[in-house]
């Protein structure tokens, strides 16, 4: 559990993070969004002190940050951010292992750490662990950058725009393979980014912050459908919010018995897919597969509803 | 083979015969010498001589890169920032400093020999290994120290395995420069005695011999171009490696 507990940072005269607080909670992904300037990345750096608090505490399982040294606090906090950041005169397996390595692991373990992240990250560990950052497409290397924020299983993963330098197909691909990776590894994530679309896809809550303050702290659902200010709607986007529901909820939750004609959905896809499906065919009803096994419908009047409960 | 090998090759071995058979070149620089004079130098050997200069200009350039670097080091780190300006002024009054004139005045104090030499070679091999230094220090990629610093690396493992191994291609073009001047600049430590190549120029200039002139200026010619090269492959290697080409 992460606890930042009204944590301030001036310079000179402007708080650039102003009496922040929030509570992380242990196996969540925690989306930190705002424009630029409004102290997202400073409060981010202030949790591995690379920026070091004005005032206020962090705790990190109970333990104040400012009680360990800042380059030992560092190895037990995981670090990914934009544009990767790799040791370009290392290999990739030197890059993943560096943090294992200021540890003091064995060889061997470091070793077979590096294989089980590669091997985790679909990267064929005897191809690519000898290779340099350089030899590797813009894709693979983001995906090292955040293996070696993962190498020493950190309490926790701080990731600062990760996925900016990448191109939209990519970037979409790496972040749901974060998703996956974070639920089977149960890491705790705090991320920050200035892509609302990515805060939504990625976070379990999301905290909006503006001109140093953070004006929302909620589920992304909560977000969407009850902006704490118009700024929060602005970030959200009118004309966006009911598709962003819908992304959010999955078919399962209005399946009904009944006739559908046509191509069949699988059950996790989103309403946001049906409704696309819907009005791309012509069809007032969709037929939704389980496991391969026909499950029922979900109709355009169901989906309707569902987006209009929020009026 | 490429073109580029071959010609290594051949310039090695001609600057090997040179050294290590003179005589072989006789008719070569026949056309040179004066009448019934020597044609090649003998009063010592070239080898010797060779060593010597080489050795001078390795503990010079050796010296030079141990001070000048530390300097690069210190001033780019925060605290030494305010020395940056005085350290520029220091290195750049050692290059403006003409060598004949640090010799002159070298000599009172240290004697003839080899002394005065290796002062004024330190003194103008700073300024190339400071600049180029500094320059490769403060010009690393910013993602990779941001990461650094985020992973826990503390100053010193910074400094060892992430800033001098990706700035090492630039430093090192500084002490190519530097030793390819010393290597020409070697020869006048002559004038006060020191054992460089030298010695055979000056004794060409002061019997009229220009054999013994060419022979001199040939030799020290050849090893300023092989070392000229042989530093530029390990930086273009050390590049290459260091994922910046």
């Amino acid at each position: 559990m992460i606890e930042i507990d009204r944590i301030t940072k001036l310079y000179g005269s402007t708080r650039a993070v102003d009496t922040v607080s929030l509570t992380a909670e242990t196996g969540t992904i925690t989306v930190l969004v705002g424009t630029s300037g409004s102290g997202k990345t400073t409060l981010l750096r202030m949790i591995n002190r690379l920026v070091e608090p004005t005032s206020g505490e962090i705790r990190i399982n109970g333990e104040p940050t400012h009680t360990v040294k800042p380059h030992l606090l560092r190895r037990r906090i995981g670090y990914a951010i934009q544009g990767h950041g790799l040791f370009p005169h290392h290999s990739v397996a030197r890059n993943i292992g560096a943090v294992p390595e200021l540890l003091g692991w064995p060889e061997e373990k470091i070793a077979a750490r590096v294989d089980e992240l590669l091997t985790l990250f679909g990267m064929e560990p005897a191809a690519f662990r000898n290779r340099l950052p350089l030899e590797l497409s813009g894709g693979q290397q983001q995906r090292v950058g955040v293996a070696r924020a993962l190498a020493s299983r950190p309490d926790l993963l701080l990731m600062d725009e990760p996925f900016g330098a990448l191109d939209p197909i990519i970037r979409t691909r790496a972040q749901e393979d974060l998703r996956t990776i974070q639920r089977k590894l149960g890491s705790t994530i705090l991320l920050v980014t200035h892509d609302m679309d990515e805060a939504i896809r990625l976070g379990d809550r999301i905290a909006v912050m503006d001109g140093g303050r953070l004006v929302q702290y909620g589920p992304p659902e909560e977000i969407i459908a009850e902006p704490a200010t118009p700024f929060v709607a602005d970030m959200v986007g009118d004309a966006e919010r009911p598709m962003r529901l819908l992304s959010l909820i999955p078919v399962s939750e209005l399946i009904e018995t009944g006739p559908a004609e046509g191509p069949s959905l699988a059950a996790d896809a989103s309403l946001r897919e049906a409704l696309s499906a819907c009005l791309w065919t012509g069809r007032e009803a969709i037929p939704i597969q389980r496991d391969g096994v026909p499950a029922g419908r979900v109709t355009l009047a169901a989906i309707r509803a569902r987006a209009e409960r929020h009026a | 083979m490429k073109p580029g090998m071959i010609l290594r090759v051949a310039l090695i071995a001609l600057l090997l015969a040179l050294v290590l058979k003179p005589e072989a070149f006789t008719s070569v620089f026949a056309p040179f010498a004066p009448e019934k004079g020597p044609v090649i130098y003998t009063r010592s050997s070239l080898l010797s001589l060779s060593l010597s200069h080489l050795g001078l200009v390795a503990v010079a350039s050796v010296a030079a890169t141990l001070v000048a670097v530390t300097l690069a080091i210190l001033v780019t780190r925060p605290a030494g920032a305010a020395f940056r300006p005085l350290s520029r002024t220091i290195t750049n009054v050692g290059q403006t400093f003409p060598p004949v004139a640090v010799l002159a005045l070298a000599v009172p104090a240290l004697g003839f020999g080899a002394g005065p030499t290796l002062v004024a070679l330190f003194l103008y091999g700073l300024l190339p290994i400071f600049e180029n230094a500094m320059t490769g220090l403060s010009t690393l990629p910013a993602a990779t120290m941001e990461a650094a610093r985020g992973l826990g690396l503390d100053r010193w493992q910074r400094l060892w395995r992430v800033e001098l191994p990706l700035a090492m291609p630039v430093i090192l073009g500084g002490i190519r420069l530097s030793v390819v001047i010393a290597l020409g600049t070697a020869t006048i430590g002559s004038t006060v005695a020191a054992r460089t190549l030298g010695e055979v120029i000056i004794a060409g200039l002061l019997t009229s011999n220009t054999a013994f002139v060419l022979q001199g200026g040939l030799i020290v010619g050849l090893f300023a171009v092989l070392i000229h090269d042989a530093l530029v492959q390990l930086e273009t290697y050390l590049t290459k490696r260091n994922g910046r080409g």
